[in-house]
Parts: C-alpha cells; structure tokens; sequence
C-alpha cells in the first residue's frame, strides 16, 4: 500500500480547496440563508409546523443533504476529470500507485470538502432556526456515508465524462431534481398516494429521510431502510469502480 | 549483467486496429544512454508509454529491472521516471509543490535538500514559488524534468525532451543527463534532433513503423555507415574531367568550379594520395579543400527509405 502516493493525492486536492476556501464557503453560505428566507419565512409563514416540527427547522436536514450531495458529486467528478482534461493523467498511470489508492486519495478529499460544507451549513441553519439533534452520531454517520458514497458517484461520472458538458450534465439533470424530489422541502406523507409510490423509487428519499430521523426522530422510511439504502449505493458505486478500473475503461488505452 | 530494460516480442494494437508496435524487442543496459529514432509515428512514443504502464501490451512482455511490467508493476514503475513529449501541469500549483507532489506518489519521504539541488541544477529556484501557469514553455518543461527526477530514479525516459526548446535549456538537461550517467542512470531518450543522439547516446536505435530497424553503438554506426566527402575547390573551372583522373567516387559538380570525391573512411585505402598526386600530374590548380562526413540524419533517411523500398 503507497500511503505517501494516497496522501500527497488527498494534500494536493485539499490545497485546491483551500486556494478558494472564500467561494467554497461562501457560496454555501449564501443559497443556504437565500433558502431558508425564501422557504422558511417566506413559505414557512405559511406551512407553520410539518409533523410537529417547525417547517424551518423541518427542511434544514434536507438542505444540508442538497449541498452536501451536489458538493460532493461535482468535487469528486471535477477532481479526476482535470487531470484528463490537462493531460496530467500520464503521472497517475505512471506512478507505483493502485487505482484503489487513486480512489482513496481523490474521494477521500472530496468527501471531507463536502462533510466541511454541510457542518458549514448546519452552522448557518442554526442562525435562522433552533435545532435540536436527537441521534447526533447517527447523524454525522448518515452526513459522512453520504459524503463517501457521492463523491465515489462523483468520481465515476468524472472517469466518464468526455467534456465539461457531460460532467455538469448528471448533476444538473439527475441529482438536483432527485433531491428537490426526495422530500428535502417536504415530507412524502403529504403527497397524494400514487406520488408516494413512485417516490419510493426515488433512492434519495432514503437518505433524508435517515437523515432528518437523526435530527428529529421522524422519518418517512423505517431508519433500517434508510441504511441499507445508502449502504447498498455506496456499495454499487465501489463496485463500478472497481469495474472501471480492472479494465482501465476511458482511462488506460 | 541482465539488462535493466529488457522488452521482447513487444506488439501494441490500439482499439482502432492501428498497430503501434510490432514485435519490438530490446535490450537496454544499466547506466547506458541510449536514443530512439525514428519519424513521427514510427511508436517511439507508444513504446517508452507501454513501458511506464500508461499503455497496456496487446502482446509480448516487459521487464524493467527484473520486475514484469503488467504483473509487478508497483515494483517496476517505481525505479522510473518520465519526461512526457506533451507539457502537462498542475497549473495552479506552485513549482515547489508541483515536484513534490510527484515524490509522494512514488511513497519517497520528504527531502528538501534533494528538490533544492534538482531545482537549482535547472535554474528553476528562484521560480519555486511561482505557479506553474505562470511561467514560460521553456520552464515549464523544465518543471516536467524536476517532477520526473524527484525521487530519484534509475531509468530515466525523455520523450522528445528538446523539441522547440531554446539553447540555454538544452544545455542545462545536457548538463544534468551528464550528471545523471555519473550516477549510473540508464537514460532512454527520443530525440528529432540527430546531432544530438550522436553527441550523447552510448547506442542508437531506429524505429520505423512499430519496428526496431537497428540497434548499435554510436560509433560503430557511424563507422559503418560513416562515409566522407571529400570538396575539392579548383582555381579554374575544368569542362571535363581527364582521363587520368576519372574514378569511382569522384564527380564534377557546381559547372566544373568543384570536384567531390566520396569515399569510406574505414576502407583499406581512402584513395586520397592518389587522388591528389593525379590531380598535380594533369595540372590543376587547387583553390581549396575540405571534408564532411554524412550525418546520422542521411544514415537515417536512408534507412527508412530502404524499409519503405
């Protein structure tokens, strides 16, 4: 095992978020405190309470899964597409280092850069709203499986991008509306019954939903569901991976 | 002493059905210089990739130092390092880091001291702050030079190293590839630039078309293919050559201004003596004289011309 190789991988990309540490933290910042003026204040003048809980303190789990899924899926996608992009890839592929290892450094970096993100977030959350975190381990383990598994989809979708088009392709067409979908802003029981079904196939309707049972003891899925939902992703996700890398698709000629 | 690089039967076919390589085999020694030729193409590029694990073989095998380079790769990749034709860099990072980094990929524990000597040899110290982006292509390839010698390896592979780069670069690498044979590095150079492959490298080898045409020690080559020219300036033109003087070799040239005589410099006798005394019994007076030798670049040619024959 070439730990050097996995950590001077993991410094060069965190330096690379350091660099811009003023827009990697304040972009979060700001859509966070724009969503809960426009949807708590706003709206939540409106809704009051979601199963007892205030609306504003309601869509605070869902926001930081929002965040923290497309941070990690565009850090880790953009992370490996560079290299490719500027022709860098020849020091990887040259170098005494696994594609296991590669995987480590570069998802382990861009899973810290979105688990910094979503503490950012919560921080600012409770700025507008005060929240109490019933299961905070399982909180912070939901926040990081999290973290984990979409910067490994991240990665993937980095491996197979051709061009800058397709990286922001999956994220904008795919993640976004599958959140905005999965009951970050509600909860499933308001739907109309046939909503609710085909919300069921919605994979990230068990992530917020394990995640706001940590903050509020309330899920719309039982909490087992929820773990073998984002088990069985990140699962799927290191096993395409590993595909990817027995046959150097799209990376080794 | 087994080789330190010892590729056989080599053959690389690309998805497209374009072969690369075709049963390249090749023997490099430890601590020998030694340069590929061969026009744009020929899989000079696709052979020293094939060798650093950027390429897979279709066929045939690789060993570097002993070690299998498809099955024992970690052990293999490690004593190497690569100089890319192409300029590619971190640009946002600074040149300290930028070589740094690729001493942490290959698991070396931090040495200070060793980046600073690498940088200084290529008068990149006083740029070590700079971001990569900010500076020259001449630099630039300067930096790939410093990533690729960071943790010090025993096989040294430039692609192309000096390809549109300016006098004062190619005579700072030269002084470090010199340093570098002090130390017992094997270096594996591709090289547009002839004169130098016959200035440097120990041995040459010509690709052409995904073979190896030959491979030999500098000088034997020049020795072997090595023939002189000898101009002979004459004070007054002569409208045909007498029949004293008419020999294979020799040829009239510029108007009758100039005879050239071609001969081999290895051959029993050169014919020169001859030449000049039956040159002074016909009574023509010379003006000038001087020789040249056929470069490697007309070996060259030749060679691949009689492969495409």
């Amino acid at each position: 095992m070439n730990f050097g190789a996995v950590s001077a991988i993991y410094r060069a990309e965190m330096a690379r978020f350091f660099r811009t540490l003023l827009q990697s933290f304040i972009s979060p910042v700001i859509s966070t405190s724009l969503y809960f003026v426009v949807f708590g204040s706003a709206i939540g003048g409106r809704i009051q309470e979601v199963e007892g809980i205030p609306y504003a303190a309601f869509i605070v789990p869902g926001l930081v899964m929002l965040s923290v899924m497309t941070q990690a899926t565009s850090n880790a996608s953009f992370a490996i597409y560079f290299p490719k992009f500027i022709g860098t890839m020849y020091e990887y592929l040259s170098a005494p280092i696994s594609f296991f290892e590669v995987t480590l450094g570069f998802v382990g970096a861009a899973a810290t850069k979105a688990l910094f993100i979503g503490l950012v977030i919560l921080a600012t959350a409770t700025l507008f709203v005060d929240l109490t975190i019933l299961h905070p381990v399982s909180m912070l383990a939901f926040l990081i499986l999290t973290c984990i598994s979409f910067s490994l989809l991240g990665f993937i979708i980095g491996i197979w991008a051709k061009n800058f088009e397709q990286l922001q392709l999956i994220p904008l067409l795919v993640i976004t509306p599958l959140v905005f979908l999965g009951g970050s802003f509600y909860s499933i029981s308001m739907l109309p019954p046939a909503w609710q079904v085909v919300t069921r196939f919605n994979p990230v309707v068990y992530l917020i939903s394990g995640f706001r049972w940590s903050f509020f003891g309330q899920a719309d899925v039982p909490i087992g569901v929820s773990l073998l939902a984002i088990s069985g992703f990140t699962a799927l996700c290191l096993g395409i991976i590993w595909l990817i890398f027995r046959t150097g698709w799209r990376i080794r000629s | 002493m087994a080789p330190i690089v010892s590729v056989r039967d080599l053959t690389k076919t690309y998805a497209g059905g374009f072969t690369a390589l075709d049963g390249v085999s090749l023997d490099i020694e430890e601590g020998e210089i030694i340069a590929l030729l061969g026009p744009n193409g020929a899989g000079k590029t696709t052979l020293i990739s094939t060798i650093c694990g950027i390429t897979m073989p279709t066929g045939g095998t690789v060993e570097v130092g002993g070690h299998d380079v498809v099955r024992d790769w970690r052990r293999a990749r490690d004593l190497i390092g690569l100089v890319p034709q192409e300029i590619a860099l971190e640009p946002f990072s600074t040149v300290w880091n930028n070589v740094r980094f690729t001493r942490g990929l290959f698991d070396r524990p931090r040495d200070d001291a060793h980046l600073e000597r690498l940088l200084r040899d290529l008068s990149l110290w006083e740029k070590r702050d700079a971001k990569v982006m900010e500076l020259s292509g001449g630099m630039k390839r300067r930096v790939l030079i410093a990533k690729a010698l960071s943790h010090g390896p025993r096989i040294l592979f430039l692609d192309e190293p000096t390809a549109g780069v300016d006098v004062e670069l190619r005579r700072d690498m030269w002084r470090v590839v010199e340093r570098l044979r002090g130390e017992g590095v094997t270096i594996i150079l591709t090289t547009h630039y002839i004169e130098e492959a016959e200035a440097i490298a120990d041995r040459i080898g010509v690709i052409s078309k995904g073979r190896i045409m030959l491979v030999e020690r500098t000088e034997d080559l020049m020795r072997r293919l090595g023939r002189k020219e000898l101009r002979i300036e004459l004070a007054e033109p002569v409208e045909t050559l007498p029949d004293t003087l008419r020999r294979e070799g020799l040829e009239r040239v510029d108007g009758g201004q100039a005879l050239v005589y071609t001969y081999d410099t290895h051959a029993e006798r050169t014919g020169i003596t001859a030449l000049l005394a039956d040159l002074q019994a016909a009574g023509l007076q010379l003006a000038d004289l001087s020789t040249s030798n056929s470069s490697l670049e007309e070996i060259f040619v030749g060679l691949v011309k009689e492969d495409a024959a």
